[in-house]
């Protein structure tokens, strides 16, 4: 524990902490470019430089470790001095064209040049040009800007694990490039601009769209993964001008996939913006009144067995609830929120959730990934598994389909026999599993979305069992859940009641005429072929599948207009925030919900969103702990049964459109054409 | 120098290492600890220039990159990062002048413009037979024995203007004219010969 002085106050901190961590302990601002706090320290622009006595020149900060009897001073005339020569030298080559970049009112080197900078140059020779590079469809480069902190380099080296880009030629000739001109391979190739101190890498989608200081911003969450990554929504009027990521060490850090951050204008197409009516084969625009009196004239005097419920992918919890209550009331209990097919037990919490959290991915020793492509279906939580891999002393193994996760792997297995044989020890991988400290297994739903999902959860559970994934002081079974509705949905009760069928069991009943009214709530995922001559209800934000099929259309809003709780994979309530409102005559879900029951003379119980939480809360108290997991408790679930030798496939063909909002994203659409490749099969609106 | 290594059009659309090469790669690696592969980056980017007529395409620093497990943009980036790998390609004789300050203040640019005169190219181009490519680098290490002009694996010190027309006439007749001072100066002694210890100058140190 190294003791030192920083500008005549004492202060002791862990050994190895830089100059530069110190002085942040101590709240002393160090400008800096190139370190970042979670990115690999070069020490190569030195902006940082502070000075220290003995030593013979200033030192930078982000680079050198703290000792004992250390006296730093960081605001001597020598340091003022040395931060106004290395930025004078910064911007020998830097354009001055604040007033056109994008960066322009949230740039560093602005900022940092207003604060340690020289007051004017003295530069009159010719700065350099640097060619603009190609790097995919997200990132826009202004590559004269470029400062060369290779933050961007270490990024996609260290976090994205996609080594694409790198520095190429030397010193002034100095270029940041991906070399062959080619799209940068990463889902979370947005972060790039994020961690850009200055104007060369920005976002293509929001060049000259807004400037920082006319946006609102909510801080929110996202919705377009089960992931659950904090958000931070900028809004211009009622039009989202970007999504950027919060920090939230349990979660995202301080990252964000692609998808999430770019599928925004995605909201502003395709959008449900008044009720329709299907009359004579055509959707009729009508009033919210006449829409109600449609659906009453269709649903009143229908016995509750005949009637169906299916969330989709996107609906939130409030939302769940109340369809929930408002099938009780009309009798059904034919609901389910998991319109993907997947076939699990919820019965038991431990049994659906990631109970490590993510950022109990950190301490596992061992790590098993079952039927699942984490890259895809939770890129973050990806991304942690390669934080874990840096680490060193890992071991990763995968069953289910190959494909590159950014980090090394064992692929020892396709199907679920290869559990079994985890489980009698006859794999070779169980010798690793057995001396493991904390083995971790993440299941996803590759491995439950098949007839014998409940057998194989049942396998894996048993697995976890002689592994000791279930422990008092270690939760090492993972469930990795695809939709951020989902969790919610089950923890709301939105789930086949006694004697209901289930999304497979409604589908079936559907196309016999065995169900004569479907309500889909945001559902568009299903197999609509199946839903026969149904009464189908629609209520969502986008025309997509679910809309298309719809006899009645009831506009709802989309996470970013309404104030929601969404559970996400770990099982932690998060708050969506309204951060505009929903476009024309769409309101927010439960509000609709709540019209709808009266207008059906099955009133539900509550007035104001605050009744509706109080109601949810009774029902299920792990809604009170706002941002906070709540520990599952271990009981067997799954149902112990044969299982198919088919391998397991991922559910995610396409990782850059999986849900209404993405597939009407144009920035998405050209992700695909990029990155996944244009034979990939169009869905939904692509009609 | 800010192309992409592709613009030139002489981009060789394969790269392989001939089986000796190959062998020598392996006995390079093999010098370096496991896991330290990457450490034999830049002498097997050299076998692979040496392959390739003396200079590198982007498909060998592919090759290298394959053949070490490295991400191909570390290659390129050390590949660019150096001036001795060359980008495109030169011609059968590399003759690079040295013209930093202390050849330059020793006539540099006379034996410049003599290389210019005789060859009839500008400095980084290649003759019309693809024999001779011209260039100049910044110090080559050899300010002792100033002027300094490296042709192939060659150092021609002491050079002066007269001497160009010589050296690259030896070379079009394909003799491997005799590298080192080209006024007969021993080692780095000065130049009229020893002034100190001159009773040792007996024992050979070159």
């Amino acid at each position: 524990m190294p003791k030192l002085t920083i500008d005549g106050i004492e202060i002791e901190v862990e050994a190895g902490t830089s100059i530069l961590q110190a002085c942040e302990q101590l709240g002393i601002e160090i400008p800096r470019f190139c370190y970042h706090e979670r990115l690999s320290v070069p020490a190569n622009c030195r902006m940082c430089l502070v000075e220290m006595e003995r030593a013979p020149k200033p030192v930078a900060s982000c680079a050198m470790p703290c000792g004992d009897g250390m006296v730093v001073k960081t605001n001597s005339e020598t340091v003022l001095k040395a931060r106004k020569g290395v930025m004078e030298f910064l911007l020998i080559n830097h354009p001055l064209d604040c007033p056109i970049c994008d960066q322009g009112g949230e740039c560093d080197l602005q900022d940092q040049a207003m604060a340690y900078g020289f007051d004017r140059g003295r530069y009159l020779e010719n700065k350099r040009a640097v060619k603009d590079k190609y790097m995919g469809p997200v990132i826009k480069t202004i590559m004269t800007r470029c400062i060369h902190c290779t933050r961007c380099v270490r990024f996609i080296n260290e976090v994205a694990g996609v080594p694409d880009v790198g520095a190429v030629y030397r010193g002034e000739h100095m270029e940041i490039t991906t070399f062959v001109e080619k799209a940068i391979g990463s889902e979370l190739s947005g972060n790039l601009a994020d961690v850009c101190p200055v104007g060369a890498l920005t976002h293509k989608p929001y060049a000259f769209t807004a400037r920082p200081w006319e946006l609102r911003k909510t801080e929110t969450i996202d919705v377009l993964d089960a992931v659950g990554s904090n958000i931070r929504v900028d809004t211009r009027g009622a039009e989202v001008m970007r999504v950027l990521p919060r920090v939230n060490d349990d979660i995202n850090e301080e990252w964000l996939s692609d998808k999430s951050r770019y599928a925004y204008d995605g909201l502003k197409r395709q959008r449900l913006d008044r009720p329709y009516v299907r009359k004579d084969g055509k959707l009729v625009a009508v009033s919210w009144a006449d829409a109600f009196a449609a659906i009453a004239a269709k649903v009143k005097g229908v016995a509750g067995n005949r009637i169906a419920a299916i969330s989709g992918d996107l609906a939130d919890v409030e939302a769940q609830f109340a369809l929930k209550e408002l099938m009780g009331r009309l009798g059904s209990t034919n609901l389910d929120c998991r319109q993907d097919g997947a076939r699990f037990d919820t019965s038991v919490r431990a049994g659906y959730l990631f109970n490590s959290g993510i950022a109990g991915i950190e301490k596992a020793d061992v790590i098993l990934l079952v039927g699942t492509n984490p890259r895809w279906e939770g890129t973050l939580v990806n991304a942690r598994i390669r934080k874990r891999y840096l680490a060193g002393n890992v071991k990763i193994a995968l069953i289910g389909e190959q494909k590159d996760l950014t980090y090394p792997y064992a692929h020892i297995g396709t199907g679920p026999e290869t559990l079994q044989q985890l489980t009698d020890g006859s794999h070779p991988f169980s010798e690793t599993l057995r001396n493991a400290k904390n083995p971790l297994m993440i299941v996803g739903m590759g491995a439950f979305q098949r007839a014998d999902g409940l057998a194989v959860q049942a396998a894996a559970r048993i697995t976890g069992e002689v592994y000791g994934m279930f422990r008092d002081d270690w939760s090492g079974f993972n469930v990795l859940h695809t939709a951020a509705g989902r969790v919610g949905g089950i923890e709301a009760g939105f789930l086949p009641g006694e004697g209901g069928r289930d999304l497979h069991g409604i589908l079936d009943g559907a196309s016999k005429g065995e169900i004569d009214v479907v309500y889909l709530l945001g559902a568009d995922e299903i197999d609509t072929a199946k839903l026969g001559k149904a009464f189908v209800i629609y209520q969502g934000h986008h025309g997509d599948a679910g809309a298309h099929r719809a006899d009645v259309i009831l506009p709802g809003a989309a996470y970013t207009e309404k104030n929601a709780v969404y559970v996400n994979t770990e099982g932690r309530p998060q708050l969506a925030r309204l951060a505009a409102f929903p476009p024309g005559e769409a309101r927010e879900d439960w509000k609709i919900l709540r019209a709808l029951s009266e207008a059906l003379g099955a009133t539900l119980p509550f007035d104001t969103q605050s009744q509706l939480r109080q109601r949810l809360l009774a029902a299920n108290p792990i809604f009170a702990a706002v941002g906070q997991t709540t520990p599952a408790t271990w009981a067997p679930f799954g149902v112990q049964g044969a299982v198919d030798a088919a391998p397991f496939v991922s559910p995610i063909t396409n990782f850059y459109m999986t849900d209404p909002i993405s597939r009407a994203s144009v920035t998405m659409a050209n992700c695909t054409e990029a990155l996944v490749g244009p034979a990939q099969e169009r869905t939904g609106t692509h009609g | 120098m800010s192309a992409p290594a592709s613009d030139h059009g002489h981009e060789p659309t394969s790269f392989a290492f001939t089986q000796e090469n190959l062998e020598l790669a392996q006995r390079i690696i093999a010098k370096y600890p496991v896991g330290k592969q990457a450490s034999a980056c830049m002498p097997l980017l050299d076998v692979a220039q040496r392959q390739n007529g003396g200079w590198l395409p982007r498909v060998a620093m592919d090759a290298v990159a394959d053949l070490l497990g490295m991400p191909r943009i570390r290659v390129y980036e050390v590949a660019t990062f150096y001036t001795m790998y060359n980008k495109n390609p030169v011609g059968k004789h590399h003759i690079q002048v040295c013209t930093t300050t202390p050849c330059w203040l020793r006539g540099s640019d006379d034996i410049v413009h003599a290389c210019k005169k005789k060859l009839g190219i500008d400095l980084g181009e290649t003759t019309a037979d693809g024999q001779f490519t011209l260039g100049e680098v910044e110090c080559s290490g050899a300010c002792v024995n100033a002027p300094v002009v490296q042709i192939g694996d060659d150092y021609y010190e002491d050079v002066a203007p007269e001497h160009v027309d010589g050296l690259i006439e030896a070379l079009k007749r394909g003799e491997r004219p005799k590298a080192g001072s080209q006024i007969g100066r021993r080692s780095s002694e000065p130049l009229g010969g020893p002034t100190t210890l001159a009773a040792f100058t007996t024992q050979a140190d070159d």
